[in-house]
């Protein structure tokens, strides 16, 4: 049975130390994704690049529900998830520009990276493809009988495709340990979720197939890590998998070549000056004193330093050797451990 | 410190734009996220937002002003009391655009494939001579193939419609169940595009699944896993995570069924780099290839045919008995025309043979097994003995598995050719259902005959 809308007003029990640490986390993806649109404009970056700003409370607060072997796979609008689960900016740089220090030696690109190392998945740039990934992983978890959980991410335009109702009702039968995360940014490229669906809600669909799931406040990275708490522990004890409707709101357009004209500049305007999440976490930190002004500047100035190491040294790695146009189309051995 | 604000790339395919409108003025403030401009793209209008903070010292590009070039300096930004004049540093020297395109330019790039040449073929037999030999069906070899490997290696699992309790709905999968349980041996509900990225993932995870289609037509439901999910993955990755796994089924016309339940995928699956295909015809084929294709640290798609499964052939009767990918096998031999085929074709050509070598036409007969990686130089090697090629298929006709053998034949061995190729296939036609015309939808061994005859000048 599908659960409620939680509804609970206890204050999450954090430390300052978490809540530095997910300021941190949050604004590396800030800064990073400014940097790559700036890089896209001077034509340093090519083809779609798709940014994560406005959406950074999603990842960081599931990251902090996730221990080491949990895995993770999402779209293409995919560099926050990187960043999030501790790949290497250079390396997610590098790719971006195409270059041979990136994560797939320049061949994937924004909408294409992965980290064997990191249990990162990918990087699809098939709409919703990646759902029946995230549980093909999560039943491989649950083959080999560790505790593992999978986070699966899809946009609230995903939710539309069929395979993820296909997915969800194999998901449910099997028990597979993983969290179906629905990012809903409020718009699939141009359309709005209102224009798309007359579905209220998108997690209260998993009812049909038995999941349990509910709507989580995107904006608000502690209640996210909240709900991925308790959803990964709902996994965790065989209880199958667990629906997140994470409402956030992305500020820049879908894509770099997005006019945007589907939304007014008042709406985004409102959500940034209200509802951003970084700004949230820095009133707290500071109205409770648990970080100075310095402090924080201490803390962009680091991450402006790391920002701009990423972007010289994409600029700087080289462009893949063209003996590379022919590598990685056939294994010769197993390309991952079982 | 001054800084350029140049003109930005704002869409894939961008080169210039017309700056429409400057938003802000010589001496307004502007923040990181200001909209400062409005530039037309060759698609649409764009609002072009300040990265950095800073005063709008001077405005370069005035707005109105047509085709202007990416990276182009639009204004110069300045902080506090700096003089609007002074040099600005370049923010951040973008790489010239034309030193990205000159590799493309190199005649590196024109290289091809650097496979290790194969000059010669293959010919050692599968199995050495004097092998204690039986009798099955390649039903039977597809079960053993699967049983062995399931019990060699416990990262294989086998996952589809009725594999489980129902035995198989063409019974290859007979026994499995109670041979390794629930875990191995899974039954899915009819949901071929999610059960098939659910497969993709596990072997992303590490899993060896065997994914069966009750037949490839289904998979068609599930192709973009199969393309864009598990044979993409490899390069996408810079080699990092792949699938191997397989995906078998019957595949091509059976008898009877229509046009929706009839279509050979051979030249389809061949087409894509990062798949493997097999196409078996015999029980040795069978069995040899499919334990080959799961042991394959890549997706593998195996073709089989339902027409075919009921088939009793000899087979070694050895254990573990594998066949390599990429060794077609030469089942008759001869001097007269080279006929290439593989699957249910080799029913033709072989019977085309039989009745040829009656009239005095010996030909030879090549069963290419996998069609990628695909044994070319057997063929070549045979055409240039022989001069003359027929290949057979039952698949349609444009884009076929022939026609790109006719062309590499055409390319490789051209001067050895006394005829041109002729490419026997199935019409270009859906499957029809009437029994006359489904026959004649089907590539016939007349046909084979006839195309023998007239390559040879019969």
């Amino acid at each position: 049975m599908a659960t409620k809308k939680s509804t609970s007003k206890a204050k999450p029990n954090v430390s300052a130390e978490e809540l530095l640490g997910h300021y941190r986390e949050m604004l590396m993806i800030r800064r990073f994704e400014e940097k790559a649109g700036q890089l896209y404009g001077m034509g340093l970056i090519g083809g779609f690049c798709h940014l994560y700003i406005g959406q950074e409370a999603v990842v960081v607060g599931l990251e902090a529900a996730a221990k080491d072997g949990d895995k993770r796979v999402t779209s293409y609008r995919d560099h926050g998830h990187m960043l999030a689960c501790g790949m290497d900016p250079k390396g997610v740089m590098a790719e971006l520009t195409g270059r041979e220090g990136g994560y797939s030696a320049g061949k994937g690109g924004s909408m294409h990276m992965f980290s064997a190392e990191k249990h990162f998945y990918g990087g699809h740039g098939i709409v919703a493809a990646q759902v029946p990934i995230g549980a093909g992983l999560a039943c491989s978890d649950k083959y080999k009988g560790n505790d593992n959980v999978t986070f699966a991410y899809f946009g609230d335009g995903a939710a539309n495709q069929g395979q993820v109702y296909e997915t969800y009702n194999m998901a449910e039968l099997w028990d597979l340990p993983v969290v179906f995360v629905i990012e809903n940014n409020q718009y699939a490229m141009g359309t709005s979720m209102q224009r798309s669906t007359k579905s209220p809600s998108l997690w209260e669909r998993g009812a049909a197939y038995g999941i349990e799931g509910e709507a989580v406040d995107g904006m608000d990275v502690l209640k996210v890590k909240e709900a991925g708490e308790k959803a990964v522990a709902h996994c965790r004890a065989g209880k199958g998998p667990y629906i997140l409707e994470v409402n956030t709101y992305r500020y820049r357009g879908h894509s770099m070549s997005d006019p945007a004209k589907y939304r007014t500049r008042e709406e985004v305007q409102k959500m940034r000056e209200e509802r951003d999440p970084i700004e949230a976490i820095r009133q707290m930190l500071l109205t409770g004193k648990h970080a100075s002004e310095d402090d924080l500047k201490a803390i962009d100035k680091d991450i402006k330093a790391i920002v701009n190491e990423s972007a010289e040294f994409a600029k700087d790695s080289p462009e893949p050797a063209l003996e590379e146009l022919w590598t990685d189309i056939y294994a010769t051995e197993l390309p991952q451990e079982a | 410190m001054a800084t350029e604000i140049l003109m930005p790339a704002l869409s894939p395919t961008m080169e210039e734009g017309t700056l429409a409108k400057w938003m802000v003025k010589e001496g307004d403030t502007v923040s990181s996220g200001d909209i400062i401009a409005e530039i037309e793209t060759d698609k649409a209008t764009m609002e072009f937002e300040a990265v950095d903070e800073g005063i709008m010292g001077k405005i370069l590009i005035a707005e109105g002003t047509e085709g202007v070039k990416v990276n182009t300096a639009i204004a110069i930004l300045v902080e506090e009391g700096e003089d609007a004049d002074a040099t600005p540093t370049k923010a951040s020297a973008p790489v010239p655009q034309d030193k990205a395109q000159s590799s493309e330019d190199s005649p590196a790039a024109d290289m091809k494939h650097p496979t290790p040449a194969q000059p010669k073929s293959d010919a050692t037999p599968d199995w050495p001579e004097g092998t204690k030999m039986r009798t099955a069906t390649v039903r039977e070899a597809l079960n053993e193939a699967m049983a062995e490997e399931m019990t060699r290696d416990e990262t294989v699992f086998l996952m589809g419609e009725e594999v489980a309790e129902y035995q198989g709905a063409y019974k290859i999968s007979q026994g499995l169940l109670d041979k390794f349980g629930s875990k191995r041996v899974i039954d899915t509900p009819i949901t071929e595009h999610g059960f098939t990225g659910i497969a993709v993932g596990a072997a992303f995870g590490g899993l060896r699944p065997i994914v069966e289609f009750m037949t490839f037509n289904f998979a068609m439901q599930a192709i973009d896993h199969i393309i864009n999910s598990a044979a993409k993955t490899l390069y996408m990755s810079g080699g990092q995570m792949g699938a191997p796994m397989v995906f078998r089924g019957a595949n091509g016309a059976a008898a009877r069924v229509g046009a929706q339940h009839s279509q050979d995928y051979a030249a389809w699956y061949m087409q894509v780099p990062g798949l493997k295909v097999v196409m078996p015809y015999s029980a040795a084929d069978a069995k040899g290839l499919l334990k080959t294709a799961i042991r394959d640290p890549n997706p593998v798609i195996f073709l089989e045919n339902e027409i075919l499964y009921g088939r009793s052939f000899e087979m070694p009767d050895v254990d573990d008995f594998t066949i390599p990918f990429g060794k077609a096998k030469i089942e008759r031999s001869g001097d007269d025309v080279t006929i290439v085929s593989f699957g249910i074709g080799m029913q033709y050509a072989l019977a085309a043979a039989e009745k040829l070598a009656k009239d005095g036409i010996n030909a030879e007969v090549i069963n290419l097994r996998t069609l990628r990686p695909v044994d070319l130089p057997t063929v070549l090697e045979s055409v240039r003995k022989t001069n003359r090629c027929v290949t057979v298929e039952e698949g349609w006709p444009q884009g076929s598995v022939g026609s790109w053998l006719a062309s590499e034949i055409m390319q490789q061995a051209f001067d050895y050719l006394d005829a041109p190729v002729i490419t026997c296939t199935g019409k270009d036609v859906p499957m029809p259902y009437a029994a006359n015309l489904e026959k004649l939808a089907l590539v016939t061994t007349d046909e084979v005959i006839e195309a023998v005859k007239k390559v040879t000048y019969r």
